[in-house]
């Protein structure tokens, strides 16, 4: 499927052209491929700055005549948007805060650390990997709610702040490739074990810390099961269930759930940007998403 | 996991221990908040959820002990899941029609997209980006995009359809299009495999293809018998990984069709939801729990088995 059709000797022409129209082929396809799968993208921010007469139009109006904000306000004012968008901001930072704070100590425990049974507890964290998230769901339920944390932001943060098997497993591996010269200098010169995480391992894995904090950051802002299970007023929900109301309550207004959708998606595509680099090495390194 | 160097055994002033016993005690301190985590929200979150299944509850009235009076069935909940839940059938038909379908076909558009942008094509970082992008935004938001394309009147959809003079398919508002659109949707988040598969379409050694070239293979020919064969374990960690996530579809059921119309959506996690958070039979719903947790093991085992016959890793491992 490459550019090199024709590599026995023909007749130059025949060749050029046996080439040209691969290159034409992919090129084409690729574009082809390109609209469809950004598209939805155009169409929703489309639709969010619509005059409510255009949004249903047959056939659609590609460009709004008029670009009209309503759309941005209404959800505002009929659901407190603002409100949700201070508890995902809060759920997300200490989340990803949690995490990286938790998941990097044990990281460094089991990278660069001597313990009886580290390598047997590391095997044993690798397998509760393999185990859906939903026999867990229903035990770690009953159990926050015995402790009365149910429509308390605990049961998303806690299993974070004690670190998360995942995270602890990429980050592990990544220290794993600081050369161990580095502990043993620090070690002779009286650095104790946990100066020697905060001041040597932790500022040499910034890559993988960066590709963690990225990833703890879109699977909070885009976290929808767990919140819906522990989250039952209004005032603690956070963006993805408040579009899931606003979904429910007024499923008629594409307006306003395409404005939503919009200004939900803007912080992730800014932090893909800022970081892309990091987010493309995440998914290569780890090769798992959400 | 070679953390051998030599340990000084010199006592540390005062204190009694050796240097190695400080680091030993450490050790298992910097770990404690996984070992927590470990104990209670996997190993014993799981032993619990076995053992939940054995029983009943709301958990306001107390828990009812199945192998007891009145029911004397320590299976009980399992007997009733599978001869008398109206939807578990109906919702295991449309988990695997959704897994079965949706996996293949994603990782065939992302393979296909991933050797699109392999061939050296101009802007190929721009190309990643807009396909990666869609993938980015899970859950919610999507559902709420993709409700509006597919609007059978209004939406991308209808203008599709009758561009070639058709009617539209109903999609979300229809009993036999609904599962189809939410396969629709879960292709449009292929761009994280498509990432990986880049990424180990980059790592596919180039004099292996240029031998066969020159052995007079054409470009076909390279792909099917080099290419493909190179990647064939990034293809088996993603249909692993893919069949474990599609076996759990239910944000994009919930939110769109909340298993409807007249259950043509509904899966086994949107059954186990309503089971156990909107029903309130926590005991029930951990059997499910576990029955979806055997299907996943035995399928992703069956996938696992098969690999010998059509991974192919290059540095060994074969017998």
């Amino acid at each position: 499927m490459s550019a090199i059709a024709a590599y026995r000797a023909r007749p130059m022409s025949a060749e050029r052209l046996g080439r040209v129209f691969w290159r034409g082929l992919i090129y084409v396809l690729t574009v082809v491929l390109a609209v469809i799968f950004t598209f939805p993208f155009f169409w929703m921010v489309s639709s969010s700055v619509k005059p409510p007469s255009e949004i249903m139009a047959m056939p659609p109006k590609w460009i709004p005549s008029t670009i009209v904000l309503s759309s941005y306000v209404s959800p505002f004012t009929n659901l407190p948007f603002l409100l949700f968008y201070r508890n995902t901001v809060f759920v997300t930072l200490m989340g990803m805060l949690g995490v990286l704070l938790s998941s990097s100590l044990v990281a460094f425990a089991f990278a660069r650390m001597r313990w009886p049974g580290r390598d047997k507890f590391f095997i044993l964290m690798l397998a509760t990997l393999m185990v859906p998230n939903h026999v867990t769901l229903i035990p770690t339920y009953v159990f926050y709610s015995k402790l009365d944390w149910i429509n308390t932001f605990l049961p998303l943060l806690v299993p974070e702040w004690t670190g998360s098997p995942f995270i602890i497993f990429l980050m592990r591996q990544y220290m794993m490739t600081i050369p161990l010269e580095m502990d043993d200098a620090a070690r002779i010169d009286g650095c104790g074990w946990f100066r020697l995480y905060s001041r040597i391992i932790v500022p040499l894995s910034w890559p993988v810390i960066g590709v963690a904090a990225i990833y703890s950051f879109t699977y909070h802002w885009n976290a929808f099961e767990r919140p819906l299970i522990y989250l039952n007023r209004l005032e603690l929900f956070t963006v993805p269930l408040g579009m899931a109301v606003l979904k429910s309550r007024y499923s008629t207004d594409f307006g306003a759930m395409m404005a939503m959708a919009t200004v939900s998606i803007i912080p992730v595509l800014i932090v893909f940007f800022l970081a892309q680099r990091y987010f493309i090495q995440g998914v290569v390194v780890s090769g798992v998403k959400g | 996991m070679a953390t051998v160097t030599a340990a000084p055994a010199t006592r540390a002033a005062g204190r009694g221990l050796t240097q190695r016993q400080v680091e030993a005690v450490l050790g298992w301190v910097f770990a404690l908040p996984y070992v927590i985590h470990f104990l209670v929200l996997d190993v014993g979150a799981i032993l619990f959820a076995f053992g939940l299944s054995f029983f009943e509850t709301d958990l306001l009235t107390g828990f009812k002990f199945m192998c007891a009076p009145p029911v004397n069935d320590c299976f009980d909940n399992y007997r009733y899941l599978f001869t008398e839940e109206p939807l578990f059938y109906k919702a295991l038909t449309n988990t695997a029609l959704y897994t079965f379908i949706s996996v293949p076909l994603a990782t065939t558009l992302a393979l296909l997209i991933a050797v699109l942008l392999n061939q050296n094509i101009k802007g190929q970082g721009i190309f990643r980006t807009l396909f990666y992008m869609p993938a980015l935004v899970t859950g919610v938001a999507v559902a709420i995009v993709w409700l509006m394309v597919l609007q059978p009147d209004y939406g991308i959809s209808a203008l599709v359809f009758n561009f070639f003079g058709l009617k539209s398919p109903g999609w979300f508002w229809s009993e036999e299009w609904a599962l189809p659109g939410l396969m629709l949707i879960s292709l449009w988040g292929a761009g994280t495999n498509m990432l990986l598969y880049l990424a180990g379409l980059q790592s596919v050694p180039t004099q292996l293809q240029e031998a066969a070239r020159i052995d007079g293979a054409n470009s076909v020919r390279v792909f099917f018998s080099i290419t493909l064969p190179m990647l064939t374990p990034t293809i088996l960690f993603n249909v692993i990984t893919n069949m474990i996530a599609s076996f759990q579809i239910f944000t994009s059921s919930f939110v769109l069709t909340n298993g409807g119309p007249n259950n043509a959506t509904i899966t086994m996690v949107l059954l186990l939801y309503r089971k156990a958070f909107q029903n309130f039979h926590f005991g029930y719903a951990s059997s499910i729990a576990w029955v979806l947790f055997m299907i996943i093991l035995v399928l992703a085992l069956i996938v696992f088995r098969s690999s010998n016959r059509w991974v192919y890793y290059e540095g060994g491992l074969r017998r």
